[in-house]
């Protein structure tokens, strides 16, 4: 464990099976009990102005049973997708195809498209194409007004968190009620979701009671888990019966027969789908794939590295709308075509928004996802966001190490880490870096190109980092000396310690 | 132009021109385990459903009969047990909405994920396997395939409407990652082996 002192002793809400404690879908390895403590929030948006991560994640740093909680859950979900690579011989072959399956259908999705739309058009579902966020709202607000519909239940879906969909919906009177726990939280506290997976996974069980006993009437200060769920169910569920129309996201899209299929572990979408008479499911155009046998590949890697459950509760497909019932789909674009053009960043279409390279990266772990500001956040984050707008998300990838974890968990084995390196170049290049980073790394370029100018550099800054004053080493210019001590210096540097003990034998 | 038409430009103008080939999916089914019923078994109890053993009996039933003796309300779309509430009087899937137990026969299983398929032809209103407080699910055990590989070859992709893998109950931990089984759909998920009646043979 990261933090041992959140392990709780007693584990009374576990669920028991042949002796052993589950943990399948986002389930904890071993039971935690952090402390109460007041949520910190995201970072404040100020319209095009850059996000100020650091600022946010600050303060997420600051609240420390929130960060240490936080930092343990999904470091244990990447200990779980562990397990599953481990027992899977075939692990890294699946990621070789899984790869290339997305590299083929990219490099080929103008006729992959094509086929899916006839195919589908054949089971009798309705294909709409939208440009951007606008279009796709429009068409479906069209849609709900055709049929007179007032209220809308829904899945999780991140396209129509890109899209604003919720607050357009809002504006033109239509009600929009979402189905995941996790989702409806961040719905009910007017909040963004924090992780593509697990959207509340930065709220303690204390918060949820907060903004349940605010919203829909839970006994104040019944922080009990069992029962917070139960009474979500409760009162979603008449919500559900009621809705005039269902809305689901799309996983994967299948050219070959014109179907998509959606993961879930609450069977939410099912419900979605299932109990109104309209279902329309918005999916971005680069969740295709060219035939069935290609979709095995993806379903036995997403849940394992998302969660480290061998599948999800539900994997649902469909090909066309059920006896009495209409089905939509709404293919949307919104910057995907463009991004297939940008040579070093095509390659990001490949994900599947598994979120196993937000739970293994130290930063987003520590920061939480809301300090990102931004749809998406964590390594894929920090390299889609600037494709949306450059200014608003330029110290995005500089929120990174740059260690690789990343890349290395990726399911579909996307560059992430030498992607957020390309994007700093983009930006110091598109003069979208702010002045103290600029002159800083100015500074460091024309020192590292000369090796003498290095060597004394190095020599006088080790003297000067043992004698300096505390307040000039850590202020606010040196980001190094934020939230951690700078090391010790040596005594020596390596060249002056190597020139007098084995200078003579080279 | 219309949206279709400016998007698909868009893909041509922007399309990467690099050779990338389809690569061939092999089945990787080499080393199947010794007993699918078993892996199928341990993998559903993994995901949080129960097996139940058939009884020594030849009340092959028996098994749920214990559990439905408390059952207010039953919804059957199988021949092998009646319910108190008959699908194929529903016109809007609401109507399903107080129903304690569902029963079902599964199309087929997936030993590697502990995973039934229930499709549109099973449910014959798909709201049922949701609606319900509880799932009861019939498995020929000859019905169960060795991976997800073998199972998305199966004919009810190309035939059917609407298809699910369930793999044990509905469940969240979105909530301090504390596991819950009944987020939105069933409380529970039961398998119970179970031959298909003679004439009623899967595809």
């Amino acid at each position: 464990m990261l933090h041992s002192e959140l392990k709780a002793q007693d584990d009374p809400d576990a669920i028991v099976r042949d002796g052993r404690r589950l943990d399948h879908a986002e389930g904890t390895s071993k039971p935690l009990r952090p402390k109460p403590e007041m949520q910190p929030r995201g970072p404040r948006i100020r319209g095009n102005h850059p996000v100020d991560q650091a600022e946010a994640a600050a303060r997420f740093i600051a609240a420390s049973e929130h960060e240490k909680m936080h930092d343990e859950r999904l470091w244990d979900l990447r200990q779980k997708r562990d397990r599953e690579m481990h027992a899977m011989s075939e692990w890294e072959e699946l990621r070789s195809l899984a790869s290339a399956i997305k590299e083929h259908t990219l490099t080929h999705l103008d006729e992959y498209l094509d086929q899916f739309e006839a195919n589908a058009r054949a089971n009798g579902i309705h294909v709409h194409w939208a440009r951007d966020a606008a279009e796709h709202n429009r068409i479906v607000h069209g849609i709900l007004k055709d049929h007179g519909a007032r209220s809308l239940i829904k899945s999780k879906s991140m396209l129509t968190e890109e899209c604003g969909f919720r607050p357009h919906m809002a504006s033109v009177g239509i009600e929009v009620t979402e189905t995941d726990l996790g989702e409806r939280i961040q719905q009910l506290d007017n909040e963004d979701p924090s992780h593509v997976v697990v959207p509340a996974v930065h709220k303690l069980r204390t918060d949820v009671a907060e903004v349940f006993a605010r919203t829909i009437g839970t006994e104040p200060g019944n922080s009990d888990v069992h029962y917070l769920a139960e009474a979500q169910r409760e009162a979603t569920r008449p919500v559900i019966l009621a809705a005039d129309a269902g809305m689901t996201g799309g996983n994967f899209v299948i050219a070959e027969t014109g179907s998509f299929v959606v993961c879930t572990n609450e069977g939410n979408a099912d419900l979605s789908a299932n109990v109104p008479k309209l279902h329309i499911a918005s999916i971005g155009i680069e969740k295709i794939v060219p035939r069935l046998e290609h979709l095995a590949v993806f379903i036995r890697l997403l849940s394992r590295s998302a969660l480290g459950s061998p599948i999800t509760q539900y994997t649902s497909y469909f090909r066309g709308p059920r006896a009495g019932g209409e089905m939509h789909v709404v293919l949307v674009d919104n910057g995907r075509s463009e991004r297939l053009g940008m040579a070093e960043f095509w390659t990001s279409l490949k994900c599947i928004r598994c979120g196993a390279c937000m739970n293994t990266c130290p930063v987003y772990r520590r920061s939480g996802g809301l300090s990102y500001g931004a749809t998406y956040s964590g390594p894929i984050g920090l390299i889609i966001d600037p494709t949306f707008n450059a200014r608003k998300y330029s110290n995005l990838p500089f929120a990174s190490s740059l260690n690789g974890s990343c890349t290395n968990v990726c399911p579909v084995k996307i560059n992430i880490h030498e992607q957020i390196y390309a994007w700093r170049r983009e930006l110091v290049k598109q003069h979208e870096v702010p002045f103290v980073k600029k002159v800083a790394m100015k500074a460091a370029g024309e020192l590292l190109s000369r090796p003498a100018a290095y060597r004394a550099a190095i020599a006088a800054a080790d003297t000067a980092l043992a004698h300096l004053p505390h307040f000039v080493i850590y202020n606010g210019l040196n980001a190094w000396g934020k939230h951690r001590e700078v090391p010790h210096p040596p005594k020596q540097t390596f060249h002056s310690w190597y020139r007098a003990n084995r200078g003579e034998q080279s | 132009m219309s949206s279709r038409g400016a998007i698909l430009a868009s893909i041509r103008v922007n399309r990467p021109f690099v050779d990338r080939p389809l690569p061939p999916v092999p089945l990787f089914d080499d080393n199947p385990p010794a007993s699918l019923i078993e892996t199928f078994k341990q993998n559903l109890h993994r995901m949080g459903g129960v097996f139940l053993d058939a009884p020594a009996s030849d009340e092959g039933l028996a098994p749920i009969r214990a559990k439905l003796a408390a059952a207010r309300i039953v919804c059957s779309t199988v021949p092998e047990l009646a319910g108190n509430r008959d699908i194929a009087g529903i016109v809007a899937p609401q109507e399903l909405a107080d129903v304690d137990y569902a029963i079902v026969r599964a199309a087929f299983a997936v030993a590697e994920t502990g995973s039934v398929l229930l499709s549109d032809a099973e449910l014959h209103v798909n709201a049922v396997a949701y609606l319900a407080q509880h799932l009861i699910v019939l498995l020929d055990p000859a019905d169960i395939v060795v991976n997800l590989h073998h199972a998305y070859r199966r004919p009810e992709f190309r035939d059917r409407h609407y298809a699910s893998f369930h793999t044990g109950p509905s469940a969240t931990a979105d909530i301090e990652g504390v596991l819950i089984h009944g987020a939105q759909g069933v409380r529970s998920l039961s398998v119970l082996p179970l031959a298909r009646a003679a004439g009623h043979t899967a595809h």
